[in-house]
């Protein structure tokens, strides 16, 4: 009954081991840290899509910025391609990092800068990493770039500023100059979430040419599990600053197992589903993570929690197939139990 | 169909509002015409830039230069809205209706606690006692589900679904029978959103106000709205009864927002959006102002305006519904 479809899996480009940042709060004396992002196991493979999706401060974009290199880990380690990110120091090698996995940013309106026609992102990206290319060859790539983000004709977009374009023109830009660093991974933080309604699509249709026509993978942040299942093979959900569950997209929708799963689904507005309001809805705010203790994150806002939920932070376990949940009271749908941890890790990485 | 007795509480007839720029005149809305009845939820959804938080400024009479009312009408339970002046607003606002802004971080003073700004709005409208602005005050928190402490809280340290209801319970303070919010829960996560609308459905329930809910989220009304209206390049292209509009969009604008959203239910679809991105004002279209987007256009299109059709008890903006 559990034979589910699982993609073939290309090799692994990113590992995260038991990552963790914490910002300090107030001045450099203080003692309470804001715990943004603790303890994620995450990979993501070669041709792959994973969506990362979860509330506002539940540490997704921190987690985008720390495989970014733009934070560093307080604890834990990124491995690319089975080589930890803290061996990455000398500036080219940064650089080469970042050239393989660049990020396009949720505000095209503030990413792009007003002075400069588009062609000058596109061609400084060329210039820094594609040293192979003569000025004609980058001339020739830029067009060929536009294009492949539909952008077309391309030499008319190539000398516009980005006044001229719409939000959805400047995100398509975004992308052309993530692409133009021949990346393996882009990091996509919240890329629609500005647009208009009518032009969303676009772009996530965009994503998945890539994916298709590039072998491009993406690590998809947003909020909206709605365009998450749209184009991601795996979606992954946070919950104050841990992953609550992970596992193929259409498995973790029919089959949610954290009960903060369950109330995410159930608030995502469906006019497609028949019309029923409960006569209340109160429901509890997140928490902002400063300094926690054991326990379940959810316990405060969970209907099922036990004894337990307060007194051991729940790890993820195995429930279906390729879909875990760290959660004390879900129960497992797997024939033959399951190992209980799904991984082993030193204890002073915590 | 039978005309109602009653008339309804808000009636915006061929509204027309400019942006007076130095290239001239930007018509940001354009000969909008809406109706809202007694206790009704009215949702209007349209993108970015299409004139639905300027519509909802006019009708509020909150707008300020360069943007003015060109024309039309705005009658409120038989005011003539538009031609009050503003010490005539000043009795008329916060007790007649009242407006939730989109950004209550904007919206509320950062340097006054909850209480004070609420005893600040009774101050000025009401003569109560201390002690009866302090007992209303409390009462209005709990009303929106707030914990009456908070009053004492400034904006800052409420989390983001609290300062919206915070504002709603002050939009509430005078009872008003109508609360005209602008995308009130598009800073929210979709878990408090959902709280928020359905505070906002049961308190309408108890108290009776009609409600504009303007939002470029369509799908966040289709559970809340009575009717909706949808509106594209400064004008109403489709209005009808909230379910009926879902069921059977009919405008190509609203065909294609609908196939814009992705679902989490069902079977995985290909989804399209809508090619191209809407006009810029400043030069609208000839003719029908969807006509370079819509996939049914035809030639009368480009040079003819279309105007409002009736289909079942919707209002369409339409050739293909000029029969």
């Amino acid at each position: 009954m559990l034979e589910l479809p699982v993609r073939p899996q290309g090799a692994e480009l990113i590992r995260t081991v038991g990552l963790t940042r914490h910002f300090r709060l107030g001045g450099f004396l203080s003692r309470r840290f804001l715990h943004a992002v603790d303890d994620i196991d995450l990979s993501i493979h070669e041709d792959e899509i994973v969506a990362l999706v979860g509330e506002s401060g539940s540490g997704k974009s921190t987690i985008a910025r720390l495989i970014a290199m733009v934070y560093k880990p307080t604890a834990g380690e990124i491995y690319h391609r089975g080589r930890p990110l803290a061996t990455v120091r000398s500036r080219r090698e940064v650089l080469e990092y970042r050239g393989h996995v660049p990020m396009v940013f949720q505000d095209p309106y503030g990413s792009l800068s007003p002075v400069y026609r588009v062609s000058h992102g596109i061609m400084r990206a060329l210039k820094l990493h594609r040293a192979d290319l003569s000025r004609r060859g980058r001339e020739e790539e830029a067009q060929r770039l536009l294009e492949a983000v539909g952008l077309v004709p391309a030499v008319d977009f190539l000398g516009k500023y980005p006044y001229q374009l719409s939000g959805g023109q400047r995100q398509r830009i975004g992308f052309a100059q993530a692409l133009a660093c021949r990346p393996e991974l882009i990091l996509a933080d919240e890329p629609v979430s500005m647009l208009d309604v009518s032009v969303r699509i676009g772009v996530l249709n965009l994503m998945a040419s890539l994916r298709r026509r590039e072998r491009i993978s993406f690590l998809y942040i947003t909020h909206d599990i709605a365009s998450a299942r749209y184009v991601a093979d795996r979606l992954v959900v946070m919950y104050a600053g841990q992953v609550a569950e992970s596992g193929p997209v259409e498995d973790v929708l029919a089959h949610p197992k954290h009960p903060y799963t369950q109330l995410l689904l159930s608030a995502v507005p469906d006019p497609r589903a028949p019309v029923s309001l409960p006569a209340t809805g109160e429901v509890q705010e997140p928490p902002r993570v400063i300094d926690p203790g054991e326990g379940c994150r959810f316990r405060a806002r969970c209907p099922y929690a036990i004894d337990e939920c307060s007194r051991v932070t729940p790890r993820l376990r195995l429930l279906r197939p390729a879909h875990d949940a760290a959660c004390h009271v879900a129960t497992s749908d797997l024939v033959a139990p399951a190992p209980t941890e799904r991984t082993d890790k030193d204890a002073s990485l915590r | 169909m039978i005309a109602t007795a009653t008339r309804p509480l808000l009636e915006v007839k061929d509204l027309c509002v400019d942006y007076l720029t130095d290239r001239g005149a930007v018509r940001a809305v354009d000969h909008v015409s809406l109706e809202v009845r007694k206790g009704e939820f009215l949702g209007i959804v349209g993108e970015s830039g299409c004139g639905k938080s300027t519509l909802l400024f006019a009708i509020a009479r909150l707008l300020t230069p360069p943007a003015e009312i060109a024309s039309g009408d705005i009658w409120f339970e038989g005011n003539d809205l538009v031609s009050m002046t503003e010490s005539e607003l000043r009795h008329f606002r916060w007790k007649q209706y009242s407006v939730v802004m989109q950004s209550a971080m904007n919206a509320l003073n950062p340097v006054m606690s909850i209480g004070e700004q609420l005893r600040d709005a009774f101050d000025a409208h009401q003569h109560l006692t201390g002690r009866q602005v302090e007992k209303r005050s409390e009462e209005l928190m709990r009303i929106v589900g707030i914990d009456p402490v908070h009053l004492r809280s400034y904006p800052h340290q409420l989390s983001g679904g609290m300062r919206q209801r915070a504002m709603i319970a002050m939009a509430l303070a005078f009872t008003p029978e109508l609360v005209i919010m602008d995308e009130p829960t598009s800073a929210l996560d979709v878990v408090a959103q959902r709280s928020l609308m359905l505070k906002i459905k049961q308190l309408q329930r108890e108290f009776g106000f009609a409600t504009i809910f303007v939002t470029h989220d369509m799908s966040l009304v289709s559970h809340f709205s009575d009717r909706l209206a949808v509106m594209y390049a400064g004008q109403v292209v489709e209005v009808g009864e909230t379910r009926q509009v879902f069921a059977d969009p009919k405008h190509p604008y609203t065909v294609g927002l609908m196939r814009s959203f992705p679902s989490i239910t069902g079977a995985l679809q290909p989804l399209s959006g809508i090619p191209g991105s809407p006009p810029d004002l400043a030069r609208p279209p000839a003719g029908c102002r969807f006509h370079p987007r819509c996939p049914h256009v035809m030639p009368r299109c480009k040079v003819e305006e279309p105007d409002f059709y009736a289909r079942e008890a919707d209002l369409v903006r339409c050739f293909l519904f000029d029969a």
